[in-house]
């Protein structure tokens, strides 16, 4: 950890496969990485990368089957998440590790009043009565900045729109003070003046309540001004690991750099044609025993196709996992 | 841009896109979504048009509306000199090779029961009489162009990737030799590394065929990087139309400085030189739109005048239009 602080969640060498009918699939590959007390950790990868696998993973959200998890530990609090009985678990979810999902559409109940829904995990897990949670759910509302909170909670999850609904979201999902929040693309459903607002929102609230967070997201412009450190995955596997500005700025591994120069930017120079990554993201199959990335690598060697890189740690808490050093140019040397 | 006279491809005046809404038992019409409310640009030959702003903001109504894809409500297209407002039937099917359309999902637009081939060609089939030999060769010709293996002529759109996918629907559009093209948030569905690819495809085959674009799109990055002039809208209506570098430069309407401030920048130090403007509020709904300015519930600038009176686009002295009580 960078600043020696004992972690909240400490997750290593997790392995998630999907038994599917045309194989496995594996999804997550021997990830490990930790959450700090108060920090927030950014996750950014594209579509199939294993980030939402990953996280739901370790509080046991995936569906088993086709899901299994084959290995590793998630360790919360002096316990192994992934040993917990069903029960032992519930008790965890939503009261301790809380979970925001991408689509507020679709993830609120349309048959039940947001007061209901804002109210069900205080009177699950808090033991609250109706009254008092309906109190509780109103002052919510109000943390998370949804005007009139005490007569909207009456109304249906239809009556918001689609900002306020992740509003409503996360009001859920911090109900019950929870240590560790987990967002999954919270703002990628939602246009960018409302995501602003979100943005604003959850910068706001660490500030009161001081939970760590894990922020899953594609976009690499939100990250850069929200998170505290980033995790890059790709293929199912953690490909660098830096804290934020570490990473804009020094970036190691040949993806992070190529995605970082792929993007175009609002301000700054405007470039003429656009760095591109050729290739597609790999289809993910058995469990690979070469490097993920080495059919799109700029600076890809004979060893790429031979082993899979193992993690190697640089100063100021930035690991990579990639044979190529950015720094001489060369094969890097362990 | 060429020198001298630039001459308009498509001009929209005033463009009306009104959708009733029906209820009841009789479905009586009780009001309308002014989803498009008098729009006027022009876009020139060779060039590329941003149209941004937020979803609901009309831009896609907006992009259909232009093509034809609607019976618009009000106002005039013009495309090379002729208004196509009013053509209905056999004129207007005339008149398709001229225009056409890359959709947002390209899973959604590609009929799946057909092979990449079949669906390349149909716009052929449809428009042209070509022998089966020319009909192939066209085939091959535009997947050459837009960089799909020949190999794959015979495979289904669920055997691609969404890039590739995208491909496909670009290969479609450009069979008919289209002078102008709608692209409607073509890059919205796909990864950040494969949107790269598909938008200097884009730009490589505006070069090589002299396309003239409409690229509808939220993402204000990308409008940056190909954009010759853009326009922003809000709830229907254009509030901004400005070269490209004025515009990122230096946004007149308070609507277009938010929305850039509001973009995220990949760049951690840049966090605390930028000045974030958050807006207060969601957008109005476009059935009901409030009087005066549509921007006027959540400007951070509003004064009196605005909640009364529509404020007037017009021209400002550097070139740009601009809609908005402050620049009087």
């Amino acid at each position: 950890m960078p600043d020696g602080a004992a972690p909240i969640l400490d997750v290593s060498d997790l392995k998630t496969v999907f038994t599917t009918r045309g194989g496995e699939v594996h999804a997550v590959n021997s990830v490990s990485f930790q959450l700090a007390p108060g920090e927030l950790l950014g996750v950014v990868g594209e579509s199939g990368s294993g980030k939402s696998v990953t996280m739901m993973s370790l509080i046991g959200l995936l569906p088993m089957p086709p899901a299994e998890i084959r290995g590793g530990q998630v360790m919360f609090e002096g316990h192994d998440i992934l040993k917990m009985t069903p029960a032992q678990l519930r008790a965890v979810r939503g009261r301790k590790i809380g979970f925001v999902f991408q689509d507020p559409m679709t993830s609120l109940n349309p048959v039940f009043t947001v007061g209901f829904q804002v109210a069900e995990p205080l009177r699950r897990h808090m033991g609250m009565r109706k009254k008092q949670a309906w109190k509780r759910a109103a002052e919510l509302l109000e943390l998370v900045g949804i005007p009139d909170a005490t007569a909207r909670l009456s109304d249906y999850p239809h009556q918001f729109s689609g900002g306020m609904r992740q509003r409503v979201m996360i009001a859920i999902a911090l109900a019950c003070d929870p240590q560790v929040l987990i967002a999954d693309e919270p703002t990628t459903a939602l246009d960018v003046t409302i995501q602003a607002q979100i943005l604003e929102l959850v910068r706001e609230l660490r500030q009161k309540l001081g939970m760590a967070i894990v922020w899953i997201t594609h976009d690499l412009g939100v990250i850069a001004g929200i998170a505290d450190r980033v995790m890059v995955m790709y293929g199912g596997q953690i490909v660098e690991q830096a804290p934020v500005r570490e990473l804009f700025a020094n970036p190691q591994h040949p993806y992070t750099r190529a995605l970082l120069e792929t993007l175009p930017s609002v301000t700054g120079a405007r470039s003429k044609r656009l760095k591109t990554i050729e290739g597609q993201p790999p289809a993910l199959g058995a469990h690979p025993t070469a490097c993920p990335f080495r059919a799109r690598c700029r600076h890809v060697m004979d060893v790429c196709h031979e082993q899979n890189p193992a993690i190697t740690t640089l100063d100021a808490g930035h690991d990579v996992a990639c044979f190529w050093d950015a720094t001489t140019g060369e094969a890097r040397h362990v | 841009m060429f020198d001298g006279v630039k001459k308009p491809i498509l001009k929209v005046d005033d463009l009306k896109m009104h959708f009733p809404i029906f209820k009841g038992v009789f479905r009586r019409k009780v009001g309308e979504v002014k989803a498009v409310d008098g729009i006027s640009f022009e876009i020139y030959e060779g060039e590329t048009l941003g149209l941004v702003g937020e979803s609901g903001c009309g831009k896609t109504s907006a992009g259909r509306a232009i093509l034809r894809l609607y019976d618009i409500s009000g106002g005039s297209i013009e495309l090379n000199g002729q208004d196509i407002s009013s053509l209905q039937g056999d004129e207007l099917r005339r008149l398709r090779p001229e225009m056409q359309m890359i959709f947002q999902d390209p899973q959604a637009s590609l009929n799946p029961r057909m092979t990449v081939a079949s669906i390349i060609a149909e716009p052929l089939d449809e428009h042209k009489k070509l022998s089966k030999q020319q009909r192939m060769a066209r085939v091959f010709e535009l997947m050459d162009a837009v960089g799909l293996h020949r190999d794959f002529a015979n495979r289904f759109p669920h055997e691609f990737s969404g890039g590739q996918r995208q491909r496909i629907g670009i290969a479609r559009a450009l069979a008919l030799n289209p002078k102008f093209i709608v692209c409607d948030e073509p890059i919205a569905a796909l990864d950040v590394s494969i949107q790269a690819q598909v938008v200097n495809l884009l730009e490589d085959l505006q070069e090589k065929f002299g396309l003239t674009y409409l690229f509808i799109s939220h993402d204000l990055s990308m409008v940056r990087h190909l954009a010759t002039r853009v326009a922003v809208m809000y709830l229907g209506k254009i509030v901004e139309l400005a070269p490209r570098a004025l515009l990122y430069s230096d946004p007149k309407h308070p609507y277009t400085e938010a929305l850039l401030s509001a973009v995220p920048e990949p760049d951690p130090s840049s966090l605390n030189k930028r000045e974030r403007i958050i807006l207060e509020g969601d957008v109005p709904s476009p059935s009901n739109p409030p009087t005066g300015c549509n921007f006027s519930t959540r400007c951070p600038r509003v004064m009196d005048i605005c909640k009364k009176e529509v404020p007037e686009f017009k021209q400002l002295d550097d070139g740009r239009h601009v809609a908005c009580h402050l620049m009087d």
